[in-house]
């Protein structure tokens, strides 16, 4: 079990290095093949060149491409410090740089960003678990039915609905038309819990409409598969009651796939519900990430795909753990 | 985000292998082909058939774009600016400046008919969905059946390209990227290098989801028989592959491509939505919701007929898509 955990983060570490290294070559590589100085980019078009060569050799960008990616890698860890002659600036660990537009520390926007995206992930993951798999549930026993028709009739809309539309129409109508509903669009750790539900309400509803439809539907044709299995029909023989039977034989084994699916969509929404927080103008990573590529910001830009990455790989990691928990076949090592 | 993508786990459940090759013994007993039986099953599907009808619908509207705008509405880049009010900007009118000239209404500060945008938004979706699903397909045949039939060190290269591929804040990477990507490129201009960006990136975000299921197809096709046997004629594996597996893959590489499609328009539309996608003023159904999104408190019809054009397209590819898995599944009782 310990040996399996550290060769999963091993794992996960090498994927983050990999997706991190990518994004580092495309975004440091590609301005330069373009024509564009980064120095250039940080400090402003309308900056002197003995300003850009302080910049270059300060935030080391001349070095060769390694040696930048390794100093960012190490700067995580261990911190970092930023010199050029006297000028000297201390980037303590986590080090991920400065902002090119803000010139704020990196981790400090992350920092207030994250809990707005965890926030509202956690609350929509919350609802359409329930609601999603309580729906497909009633859907596969009651097979062929009004209710199963109608249910499945709305997942293939919830599915086929773009979020930013949703979005909108929801704003429309409680935002604008009723105004019962204010959106706070600077969420922070001070704004009280009731602000914080009043402004994750609809992304909420919206995020937990759209995957409620897909889980509805993978719940449903999960359960009939596993209802149709003989350890069911063993277990009904036996004499075990019908709640019994698919609360704790078919529930059960219907949830790994469900919980893979899960684990993929909450990394996904972890690393930046970008469409939600845009159409919603959430304060959150996904936000923020749409702001840094506006602004050509590329410290910006690695800090949230490292956010992003970290989510979606350790989520595929606690679902895996949790399928020997869900499943007892299946053994971890 | 990336919604119907993650139906995958049932999918593949459901479109378990599926026997395409035409046997002529039994075609001579039974006198149907799995093709005709599929035929059959697809045309009972009443609600399949109606996606069906809407698909091809929206192919002739794309191909057919300027004649339909010709006859039915007014050039998608023309501001027709007697159709506004003079102080706001916005449709003069209910209900976005409907009538019988603009049918849709037009937009609001510029005047554009949403009808004709509309129309040509038609084509930027389905040029870009159909494009990079063709790149997936391609690609994921391609990676997933050498990783199959091979195994080994082939299948776990690919294999772990597949997970960090997967693994990849996609939206973000394709928008970031997108934005540093330079506006000519290879002799291409404006909306070329666009659409041949995004035709590239979905495409190349998009094969693991193929691959993956080529791989495990193969992976149980190629213990068959009739491999074998074609082994032992002296077959090369580019015959086996070829020749012998691929017909075999043919059925959920359809249906795959059908669903991936819908998941292909939302992305460009997600895209688009972000100012990733296709230049202005090139008319795109994201791009038309990105313009409401600042207006939409004052004209609310405005956004009504972009974010329906994108539903409604997705729902009617969904459930062709959905039909035509049933209709092919061996297993299925319809």
């Amino acid at each position: 079990m310990l040996a399996y955990l550290i060769r999963r983060l091993g794992a996960v570490f090498v994927m983050v290095l990999v997706v991190l290294l990518t994004t580092f070559v495309i975004f440091y590589m590609l301005p330069k093949w373009a024509g564009q100085d980064l120095a250039v980019l940080f400090a402003g078009k309308n900056s002197g060149a003995e300003q850009l060569e302080g910049i270059r050799e300060k935030l080391g960008l001349s070095d060769p491409l390694f040696v930048q990616f390794w100093d960012f890698v190490r700067g995580i860890p261990f911190g970092r410090t930023f010199a050029n002659g006297d000028d000297v600036t201390n980037c303590p660990a986590p080090c991920l740089g400065y902002s090119f537009r803000t010139e704020a520390p990196v981790w400090d926007t992350l920092k207030d960003a994250l809990p707005v995206t965890g926030a509202m992930a956690g609350g929509a993951a919350v609802l359409w678990l329930v609601g999603g798999v309580t729906s497909g549930v009633i859907s596969a026993l009651k097979r062929g039915t009004v209710w199963d028709r109608s249910a499945m009739v709305a997942a293939l809309s919830g599915v086929s609905m773009p979020i930013f539309f949703t979005g909108m129409i929801m704003m429309g109508i409680f935002v604008h038309s009723l105004g019962w509903i204010h959106i706070d669009d600077t969420l922070t750790s001070q704004d009280s819990l009731g602000t914080w539900v009043e402004s994750l309400i609809l992304p909420w509803i919206v995020l937990a409409f759209l995957h409620a439809a897909m889980y509805a539907r993978l719940t449903r044709a999960t359960m009939l598969e596993v209802l149709g299995e003989d350890y069911i029909r063993t277990a009904r023989a036996k004499g075990v009651t019908e709640p019994v039977v698919i609360r704790r034989h078919a529930l059960r084994s219907t949830m790994t796939p469900i919980l893979t699916v899960f684990g993929l969509d909450l990394g996904v929404l972890m690393g930046g519900a970008i469409l939600t927080e845009v159409t919603f103008n959430l304060p959150g990573l996904g936000n923020e990430a749409v702001k840094a590529i506006d602004g050509k910001d590329l410290p910006m830009i690695l800090g949230v795909t490292l956010c992003a990455a970290l989510a979606i790989a350790i989520a595929n990691l606690v679902v895996d753990l949790m399928y020997a928990v869900i499943d007892p076949r299946v053994r971890l090592g | 985000m990336t919604a119907p993508m993650h139906d995958t786990p049932t999918d593949v459940a459901e479109a378990a292998p599926v026997e395409v090759a035409a046997e002529p013994a039994a075609k001579k007993v039974e006198g149907r082909s799995l093709k005709q039986i599929a035929w059959n099953r697809l045309k009972q599907d009443k609600v399949a058939l109606a996606g069906g009808i809407v698909v091809v619908l929206l192919v002739v509207v794309s191909v057919f774009a300027p004649v339909i705008v010709g006859l039915l509405g007014h050039p998608p880049n023309e501001g027709n600016l007697d159709q506004l009010e003079d102080l706001t900007n916005l449709p003069k009118g209910a209900l976005g400046g409907i009538n019988g000239d603009f049918l849709f209404g037009v937009e609001p500060n510029t005047g554009r008919d949403v009808f004709s945008r509309i129309v040509y938004g038609a084509r930027i979706s389905m040029l870009v969905a159909v494009l990079a699903a063709a790149v997936a397909v391609v690609l994921g045949t391609l990676f997933g059946i050498m990783a199959g039939f091979f195994g080994g060190w082939v299948d776990a290269v690919i294999s772990r390209v597949m997970d960090v591929l997967l693994s990849f804040p996609q939206l973000l990477f394709i928008i970031a990227l997108v934005s540093v990507l330079p506006d000519d490129l290879l002799g291409l201009t404006g909306s070329g290098v666009r659409i041949a960006t995004l035709v590239l990136v979905i495409g190349l975000f998009g094969w693991p989801y193929i691959g993956r299921i080529v791989r495990g197809q193969t992976l149980s096709l190629r213990e068959r028989e009739y491999v074998e046997a074609a082994r032992s004629l002296g077959g090369g594996a580019r015959h086996i592959l070829f020749r012998e597996l691929l017909p075999n893959l043919v059925a959920p590489i359809t249906v795959y491509t059908t669903l991936m499609i819908p998941t292909n328009i939302l992305t460009e539309a997600a895209l688009s939505f972000l100012g990733a996608g296709v230049r202005p003023p090139t008319a795109s159904w994201g791009g038309m919701l990105r313009d409401a999104l600042s207006v939409y408190e004052h004209d609310p019809m405005f956004m009504v007929f972009p974010g329906l054009a994108i539903f409604l397209t997705v729902l009617a590819f969904n459930l062709f898509g959905d039909g035509l898995r049933d209709a092919l599944d061996p297993k299925g009782t319809r």
